[in-house]
């Protein structure tokens, strides 16, 4: 992948955007900003951070990715922190607060936390708060659906949380009851990257041929985990109630059931649901199949994302982007991407699902009204650029203590 | 004669942890919360509104008629517009006077069931050049049409509150700069609270157009047109 530069960026972002950037980047250059997680690569977190940091650097603020070293005896404690702050019941013991603990200790050792401004993202890392010396704002950034977490891993972690200077969530319905300020900045997609770039039609086609996925009919597509909150045996059930009338195939596509034991129950439950259908693919990919969902999502007709409970589902947006009309659940996310009728459908059942499918694949212009104004909505909501000008916000304000809430500025001219 | 420079804006929205799940909380926070949160739920609605409209013109309504699924109090906000109140404070009024009313009329108060409760919030702003300066009508044009739909915010809707008149940015530039008061004065009547940001540039175009005897109609060169959805 090449190094990002902001000026790559000038025929995809929104007009204006990438002149409004340098301008906004002249307020905080020369400025430190440290992101700190606890992995590289996998993940959301690290795929924009990815993208992230190399443009923050080529606008000239000085950026840095710092990760958290852990041992495995660490990673199992804080997934089980993770799944507890997502509100699943888990047992979590003296041992494993103190595995948390010796953790951070040591990483705080370790690395250099001096910056302007220190993003420490996600649980894992949250208690190098407490090694904080020098002066320098430090910002929680929150990237999950913590909103009804177990609580006494949550009261644990709350006071971490609390010596921080402002915390960061994805939605105002994840945020917490804290003394510090909490902001809302969306997670973005990177239309340059694999995933998301344009991609040819013979490219296409030799994907999906190499993923046996025949294009002579419409397809459906979901991509997800195999994770009972996305539904995926609803997705067919609706399928099966769009097949009596019209020709489709269904994809199903998605990873985590090799290293996740209730993924691949899921699955297993998807492929018995599937049958022997022909014109159903239940797909299995690794998690660096980017160019593969990008395919997919090229060739759909139309996307789904059935969720019953989400973080935030950028995959809506990486469809959307695609020039997609998509369906999905009320949930999480979902609903900031898709607005009804306009950039997609949300829907609260099977039978809606059904229907909606149904809609699009006998009105095609509607389909295609719907994926123009929905990649329009994306350009100017979701795309990288956008998080960037926020980062640079953020950092203006708590850096530089600019910004202003009412009180009225000098005319602009 | 003074130049425009074009200025956009960027927002940082804070959360301020108060939450609404029926109709009477939202009043009684509302009461309560600063009129920085006031402006962001009407006026600052729109600057998350560059292309896409909300089914209608502040989160109250929205909230009202989408989230809680009463279209009557979603209809009887929506309408508000707050070009009519000389302050927040008074805005603030009028949105309470509606709830409060429309509540009186009710045996029960309706809540959130299926949707999402209301969360409260405020931004700060932070504005920045976007490198486009007008010393002409024609330049003022073209850089109207290349700005970001941020900057058509920054120099009408936030405009208002900022200079404490109703003159818009480019009203007063217009005017003042160029002498053309009736093109001023029909930029004045655009009503900024109709739609999405584009479909307001779209209007400001127009008439810049009409000034310069341009043809009619040639809105955003290179950009989809505005769009503004139905009610779900």
């Amino acid at each position: 992948m090449k190094p990002a530069s902001l000026e790559a960026y000038r025929d995809v972002a929104p007009p204006g955007t990438v002149e409004f950037l340098y301008r906004l980047s002249e307020k905080v250059q020369g400025r430190s900003f440290l992101h700190v997680n606890s992995t590289h690569q996998g993940g959301g977190v690290a795929e924009i951070l990815m993208r992230l940091v190399p443009l923050l650097n080529d606008i000239g603020v000085k950026t840095s990715w710092e990760i958290l070293e852990g041992t495995l005896e660490f990673f199992r404690v804080t997934k089980a922190f993770h799944n507890a702050l997502q509100g699943e019941e888990q047992v979590i013991t003296e041992d494993m607060y103190e595995t948390f603990l010796e953790c951070n200790r040591h990483n705080a050792a370790r690395l250099p936390l001096e910056a302007d401004l220190v993003m420490i993202h996600d649980p894992q890392p949250a208690a190098l708060v407490l090694a904080r010396k020098v002066p320098g704002t430090w910002v929680w950034r929150c990237h999950i659906d913590a909103s009804r977490p177990q609580r006494r891993v949550w009261t644990f972690l709350r006071r971490f949380v609390e010596r921080y200077d402002a915390a960061v969530f994805s939605l105002p319905k994840f945020a917490q009851r804290l003394a510090i300020p909490q902001y809302l900045i969306y997670p973005s997609i990177d239309p340059l990257s694999d995933k998301n770039r344009e991609l040819s039609d013979s490219e296409v086609a030799g994907i999906l041929s190499r993923l046996g996925v025949p294009q002579d009919k419409p397809i459906l597509l979901q991509v997800s985990r195999f994770d009972r909150f996305k539904d995926p045996v609803s997705v067919i059930n609706a399928y099966r109630m769009v097949k009596r009338r019209n020709e489709c195939r269904l994809v199903l596509a998605g990873g985590g059931a090799a290293d996740d034991p209730e993924g691949k129950v899921v699955l297993a439950e998807v492929r018995e649901a599937a049958g022997r259908d022909p014109d159903i693919h239940v797909l299995e990919l690794p998690p660096d199949a980017h160019l593969e969902i990008n395919a997919l999502q090229r060739a759909a007709t139309v996307v789904l994302q059935k969720s019953t409970r989400e973080g935030f589902g950028l995959t809506v947006a990486e469809a959307m982007w695609k020039g997609k009309p998509v369906i999905g659940g009320t949930a999480g996310g979902i609903t900031v991407q898709i607005v009804y009728d306009l950039t997609g459908y949300t829907v609260n059942s099977v039978e809606g699902a059904a229907y909606r499918i149904r809609y699009l694949l006998n009105n095609p212009e509607a389909a295609t009204r719907i994926g123009r104004i929905a990649r329009e909505h994306v350009r100017r909501n979701f795309l990288i650029t956008r998080h960037l000008a926020d980062y640079l916000t953020l950092l203006h304000v708590w850096a530089d203590g600019g910004g202003r809430c009412k009180n009225p500025g000098p005319t602009p001219w | 004669m003074t130049r425009f420079q074009f200025v956009a804006c960027s927002e940082l929205i804070q959360i301020l942890g108060l939450r609404a799940d029926d109709e009477r909380e939202l009043a009684e926070i509302l009461e309560k919360v600063s009129l920085d949160c006031v402006h962001y739920h009407t006026h600052g609605h729109f600057l998350r509104h560059g292309f896409v409209g909300a089914p209608y013109p502040n989160d109250f309504a929205t909230w009202a008629a989408i989230q809680v699924r009463d279209r009557v109090l979603g209809e009887r906000l929506g309408v508000v517009s707050p070009l009519d109140f000389p302050s927040l404070e008074d805005l603030r009024e009028e949105i309470l006077t509606i709830i409060d009313d429309h509540l009186s009329h009710l045996n029960i108060v309706p809540r959130v069931i299926f949707g999402d409760p209301f969360d409260f919030m405020q931004s700060r702003i932070v504005e920045a050049p976007t490198g486009e300066i007008a010393d002409s009508l024609e330049t003022f044009r073209s850089g109207l049409a290349r700005i970001q739909p941020s900057a058509v915010y920054f120099h009408t809707i936030e405009a208002s509150r900022r200079l404490g008149r109703p003159d818009t940015d480019f009203a007063a530039w217009l005017r003042e700069s160029l002498g053309l008061d009736t093109l001023a004065a029909a930029v004045n009547r655009v009503d900024p609270y109709a739609g999405s940001l584009e479909r307001l540039r779209t209007e400001l175009l127009r008439l810049c157009d009409g000034e310069l005897g341009l043809p009619l109609g040639t809105g955003l060169p290179g950009a989809p047109g505005p769009e503004s959805p139905g009610t779900t």
